[in-house]
């Protein structure tokens, strides 16, 4: 069974990355990658926002949007299939979880929350956190097996940015040609770290 | 006048101000459907219709939503919008919109709806917001479909899954890139594509 | 723009009515048409497995229903191998009985790395006019380099030479291991034999190049540059029609086709 949810979290961080094979999260990978420090604050906050939603989206999604699953209310109830509901309820709690962890991190763990408080507004609106919901559902995980995935997407996607970052910052010292500066090169640079990653490709438990 | 500000929210994300290329704007679901044209082409229809349409019911809606709860309403706008795009794509093109499995929820997130909705529609008429919408939503389309046309092109050797290079498996001359069809073909490809519209645009050049 | 808390509320409660009138309404009209398009989607797998189809050929709805007509679904038990006439297969959900602890049992450990086999499984036979079974199919499903590979092999009459082979679902590497949906390489399955002279399926996906059917029947030629999804193919074929997967219900349906 260990066997099984390492096998989970291994391919979530290294062989299907959030953000180098799945392309998630680009948005704030690109942008908040200039400095190694600020990328480590957004790691962080992205694998604890993910840890928090992924299997928070599982438990809503059993209990309530699956066909059948009203069943546990009332046993009239098992015939509605709310699945259409998905996408607009895990939005809904990826929003509402993210603005509770912040208060929370606010009143009892400011030094934390100075960490990471910048980016969790931001994170809302990433890719990555809604995008493992949905793979979640598609691939019909448990809640443990759920719950590993999410950490594991989150660390996978932080490796990326973080990698990232430091080759970013010593790219300042490098002589690129003035159309490539930035955006370009950064997406090359993930596309080199994206064939890096595909040598995980295949490992087995 | 009118006409005028309305063409240049038409033209101006194509090239001048590209929600991808200058805005790094909304690659997150992008890419993942680019490896064939023809579920780009669905991809891109999709956006387009969100965009506009988000944009014009944000817009509609500007002087009456309570500044508190603007972004939440925003969202829940866009959250619908979507359920019903995957809905209908669900219904009437099922094979592609098998394909792109989550990454038509991922619109959702897609920076360029809500950016748009925020920074555009909450300030301007609905006419102009929904140009705007498809303005952007064409500025997206224009880099996916790019992008698909030389994956699949060189990828597999076909367009819209008609054969245009014979392939050597199949006794022909062509011998697919497989690179092309994994993710870092699309890195590099958007990344030429960058480099290309700043070389034909120098303004674009970033300041390092 | 500042609003009293009540009309901030109303304003909210009446969004979210709109939306989802707007959703539920959408979702209710269309449910019908997309169910359909699953079944019809399941159907045309079936189809192409069977050889009544050309891989990547779209026919519209009435053909596959039409042609769907001459193929029989069965609901059977795996360990024994009986039918089950009492499960109706047009309701019954392999997917979701394997998932299902109540209606599956845990694998036993194997090279296809199946976690869990249904007790019931769906079997489609191929029925000719007289009525007489031309083709089993039988789906199987099993993990190649990425992903779990699910797919229908197809088997003659004799229930011992391959009669097609198809995956409809995959995300193995474009080009690489991706080429198992290729209608070259299907078209090499058709004619080979499963089993071996003592019983066991001896089929495989070999390195490089097998001979015709007539001399190598074994052998399949491997999809060059993925070791790893040929193997996952020869695995999840020998399990599923293995003793732990259709084993059982083929021997049972070839004794009977002997006596």
């Amino acid at each position: 069974m260990l066997e099984h949810y390492l096998s989970i979290a291994l391919t979530a961080i290294f062989v299907e990355n959030m953000a180098l094979a799945f392309f998630l999260g680009m948005c704030s990978f690109l942008a908040v990658s200039k400095k190694v420090d600020t990328a480590i604050g957004l790691g962080m906050a992205v694998t604890f926002v993910l840890t928090i939603t992924v299997p928070m989206n599982n438990l809503i999604y059993n209990y309530l949007l699956k066909e059948g699953s009203l069943e546990w209310i009332h046993p009239s109830l098992a015939q509605y299939d709310l699945s259409f509901l998905g996408f607009l309820t895990y939005i809904g709690t990826i929003a509402a979880m993210v603005q509770i962890v912040e208060m929370t991190l606010d009143r009892y763990a400011p030094a934390l929350y100075g960490a990471l408080g910048v980016f969790l507004p931001l994170i809302a609106v990433n890719c990555a956190i809604l995008g493992a919901s949905l793979f979640m559902v598609e691939r019909d995980y448990t809640l443990g097996e759920s719950t590993v995935y999410g950490i594991g997407s989150g660390i996978g996607w932080a490796l990326a940015i973080i990698g990232l970052a430091a080759i970013r910052e010593r790219l300042r010292y490098s002589n690129i040609p003035p159309g490539l500066r930035g955006l370009g090169i950064t997406f090359i640079i993930t596309g080199l770290m994206a064939i890096g990653f595909m040598a995980f490709a295949g490992i087995q438990l | 006048m009118a006409s005028n500000k309305a063409r240049e929210a038409l033209i101006d994300p194509l090239f001048n101000n590209n929600p991808i290329a200058l805005q790094v704007l909304g690659i997150c679901s992008a890419l993942a459907v680019t490896t064939k044209m023809d579920t780009a082409m669905v991809m891109s229809i999709a956006v387009v219709v969100v965009i506009s349409l988000s944009n014009f019911f944000v817009s509609v809606l500007r002087d009456q939503i309570p500044n508190s709860i603007r972004i939440i309403v925003q969202l829940t706008i866009i959250a619908s919008l979507v359920i019903v795009t995957d809905q209908v794509l669900k219904a009437y093109v099922f094979e592609i919109s098998k394909q792109l499995s989550v990454f038509v929820g991922l619109i959702i997130t897609n920076c360029i709806v809500m950016g748009r909705a925020e920074a555009y529609a909450m300030q301007n008429p609905p006419g102009l917001s929904l140009i705007d919408g498809i303005g952007n939503g064409l500025g997206y389309a224009v880099i996916l479909m790019l992008t698909a046309f030389f994956r699949e092109l060189f990828g597999s050797g076909t367009l819209f899954g008609k054969q245009i290079f014979q392939l050597a498996t199949e006794g022909g001359w062509y011998t697919p890139n497989g690179l092309m069809v994994l993710s870092p073909g699309a890195f590099f490809l958007i990344g030429f594509f960058i480099w290309i519209l700043r070389v034909w645009k120098p303004e674009q050049v970033e300041e390092e | 723009m500042q609003r009293s808390v009540g009309y901030t509320l109303l304003f909210a409660t009446l969004v979210c009515i709109v939306c989802a009138v707007v959703v539920s309404g959408s979702a209710v009209q269309l449910k019908e048409r997309q169910d359909v398009n699953v079944l019809l989607d399941k159907q045309s797998n079936v189809l192409e497995a069977a050889g009544m189809r050309m891989p990547g050929e779209q026919l519209p709805p009435e053909v596959i229903e039409e042609r769907f007509a001459t193929i029989e679904a069965q609901v059977i038990e795996l360990a024994t191998g009986e039918i089950r006439d009492d499960v109706d297969p047009a309701t019954f959900d392999q997917k979701k009985a394997a998932q299902d602890p109540a209606t599956s049992e845990k694998a036993p450990d194997n090279l296809a790395r199946v976690q869990r086999v249904p007790n019931l499984a769906l079997v489609y036979l191929v029925k000719g006019d007289g009525g007489e079974v031309e083709k089993y199919i039988f789906p199987v499903e099993g993990k190649g380099l990425w992903s779990t590979l699910r797919g229908f092999i197809a088997l003659e009459a004799d229930l011992q030479t391959v009669a097609g082979i198809t995956f409809y679902e995959h995300k193995e590497t474009p080009g690489l291991g991706g080429e198992v949906d290729n209608p070259g390489w299907k078209s090499l399955w058709p004619g080979r034999k499963i089993f071996g002279p003592d019983g066991e399926p001896e089929i495989e996906v070999v390195k490089g190049r097998a001979g015709p059917p007539a001399e190598e029947p074994y052998k399949v030629d491997g999809l060059s540059g993925a070791t790893i999804t040929s193997r996952g193919v020869s695995y999840l074929v020998q399990f599923w029609l293995g003793p732990e997967g259709f084993g059982p219900y083929i021997d049972k349906q070839a004794a009977r086709r002997a006596a």
